[in-house]
């Protein structure tokens, strides 16, 4: 199903042609509009004029969250304040938050570029959405709430938080999608067993989950705790939002939209820009914002760009999941670990749950990494030797996997924190004071 | 003839055992014997108590870890060789020991011995019918 099929399939050569003679409006926008901008501009000798191809864009310097922060909270604002009609903000977890503003026009592309991807994720207007996402300055809520509200959709705003009673509606209403986190999805599904109604009380068939990855793994466990269809959708804050990519039925890939988002893989060391199928870090350059408009934003997301014509018919260039974030990636010993890589073998373990932490310290001149994960299976609490074996059965696949030795600790079942927003499963000790 | 043991598992921070217990005597629960056993990472506290269903109920409502497991309790004269002649019965029987604990009980003069076997029904059989006194549920609570 299509939202806007004639943008949606439209042809490589026009979207090109679009994509570069928005480009030139955005670069020219920025210019006249953002201090900022302008002066980076002039350093860098780079004008609208100037840009003759798509691939003229290396030549645009690029822009970073740290930039967000320094220009923290308007800075980088294009428009008068007046202009702006909505003000969101990223949740912050690393130091001051980046705060972006929306402009009429802005709400009206987001929500655009939103009901494309839940259309293309199977929402029609009979769905009946609850949005677990939390409110608030997060854009992932309102994002979609406004997508959904735009197919037609019967839109459920109950937030995150009170699980019990967020399952109380989704038997109650007949909910059949859930707009959610991986791992909040997963929680969900752990409380409703323990309330012990029939999972045929529930009728989810489709979910769009998003803001956090998740590896093909946990997507099947989800698949088959709550027996819908998962897919996947892409977005940050500074970019817009959720509604940047998303999965189509298909599910290999997220399609961009490609008319208001212009993305390049980098390489992450370099800056270097690299060809296509080739993995690096996602830069996008959004190309008709007008209150915050940025050039060159770097995700720190690892992906992966395929310009293959899609079996759904949509020619948007699709990204692979996100592999990790560059800033995520743990260097162990020397060794690159991205947590996805750890999720993936702890949930083909079934003696374990799919929550876990991972503990990074420096003990001496030395990395060690921690993995806790909670034993699930009851019967193993009696017995040291089975406990043992699986430690040392977890320990063996960590190990085939990362290529680093890894020391597992099990915990006792729900002891591990569980997160209803972005899961922060690492904690690395290594900048602290010598720990045990 | 088997008994049942509660174990829980408990992390090793100061103060878990206190808080466990505690759980216990607020459900007004005896314990009647105890052991911990423990590694790095955590330790096993397996007790027999007076009322174990209730007992798992009450720890797993406070999100600690449990489950139960069928234990011989065995009550042997309070005499040098009479373990020695246990633990022979059960290994004529083909019983692996997994773990053991045992109190004394003076007054009496015996000494109450708890055993993890593979088997608890034949191992049962095996020590009745050498004579070897094994006790029953009600008999311990």
């Amino acid at each position: 199903m299509f939202f806007q099929k004639e943008i949606e399939t439209m042809g490589r050569k026009e979207l090109d042609a679009l994509q570069l003679e928005r480009l030139k409006w955005t670069v020219d926008y920025c210019y006249r509009n953002v201090p900022f901008y302008h002066r980076r501009l002039d350093e860098a000798g780079v004008c609208a004029d100037k840009i003759k191809s798509l691939s003229d864009i290396q030549y645009i310097p690029m822009t970073t969250k740290a930039d967000l922060r320094d220009n923290y909270p308007f800075g980088l604002f294009a428009v008068p304040q007046k202009e702006l009609v909505r003000i969101h903000a990223s949740s912050g977890t690393t130091g001051k938050p980046t705060v972006v503003g929306y402009t009429k026009r802005d709400l009206d592309m987001w929500s655009d570029c939103m009901a494309r991807i839940v259309m293309a994720a199977g929402a029609t207007s009979e769905d009946i959405v609850q949005i677990s996402f939390g409110y608030g300055m997060f854009t992932g809520a309102l994002g979609l709430h406004y997508g959904l509200e735009k197919i037609g959709a019967t839109v459920v705003p109950n937030s995150s938080g009170n699980t019990e009673k967020a399952l109380m509606y989704m038997r109650d209403f007949g909910t059949t999608a859930l707009v959610a986190t991986p791992s909040y999805a997963l929680y969900m599904a752990e409380i409703a067993k323990e309330l012990e109604y029939p999972m045929e009380d529930y009728h989810l068939r489709l979910g769009l989950f998003g803001s956090e990855g998740c590896t093909p793994e946990m997507r099947a466990q989800i698949e088959g705790a709550w027996n819908l269809f998962a897919t996947d959708n892409y977005g940050m804050s500074e970019l817009m939002g959720p509604g940047v990519s998303g999965e189509c039925r298909e599910r290999s890939g997220l399609h961009f939209n490609e008319d208001y988002f212009l993305p390049e893989i980098i390489d992450p060391q370099t800056g270097e820009v690299l060809g296509p199928g080739e993995t690096g870090e996602l830069v996008i350059t959004p190309l008709t914002k007008e209150g915050i408009p940025l050039l060159r934003y770097r995700t720190r997301d690892i992906t992966r760009l395929n310009y293959e014509p899609c079996a759904c018919g949509r020619t948007h260039v699709r990204m692979d999941k996100v592999q990790g974030r560059s800033d995520d990636m743990l260097k162990i010993r020397g060794v690159n670990v991205f947590p996805s890589q750890i999720e993936s073998v702890l949930v083909t373990v079934p003696q374990i749950s799919p929550h876990y932490q991972l503990i990074v310290r420096r003990e001496g001149f030395a990395d060690t990494l921690e993995v806790k994960a909670e034993i699930e299976n009851k019967d193993l609490i009696d017995s040291f030797v089975k406990i043992q074996e699986l430690q040392g059965k977890i320990k063996h696949k960590l190990h085939t996997v990362l290529g680093i030795q890894c020391k597992v600790t099990l915990v006792g079942p729900k002891t591990l924190k569980r997160f209803e927003g972005k899961a922060q499963r690492v904690v690395d000790l290594r900048s602290q004071p010598e720990q045990k | 003839m088997a008994i049942k043991q509660i174990s829980a598992f408990v992390e090793n921070k100061s103060g878990k055992l206190a808080e466990i217990t505690s759980y216990l005597n607020d459900a007004e629960i005896n314990i009647r014997a105890f052991a911990i056993s423990d590694t790095a990472d955590f330790g096993i506290l397996r007790m027999i108590v007076s009322d174990p269903e209730r007992a798992e109920e009450i720890l797993q409502d406070n999100r600690v870890s449990v489950s139960i497991t069928e234990v011989l309790v065995v009550s042997i004269p309070d005499v040098r060789g009479s373990f020695a002649q246990c633990v022979k019965v059960l290994a004529q029987a083909g019983e692996n020991i997994e773990y053991a604990y045992a109190f004394l009980t003076p007054e009496a003069g015996c000494a109450t011995v708890i055993i993890r076997v593979d088997d608890p029904k034949a191992a049962a059989k095996a020590l009745s019918d050498a004579g070897i006194r094994v006790l029953e549920q009600d008999e311990i609570i």
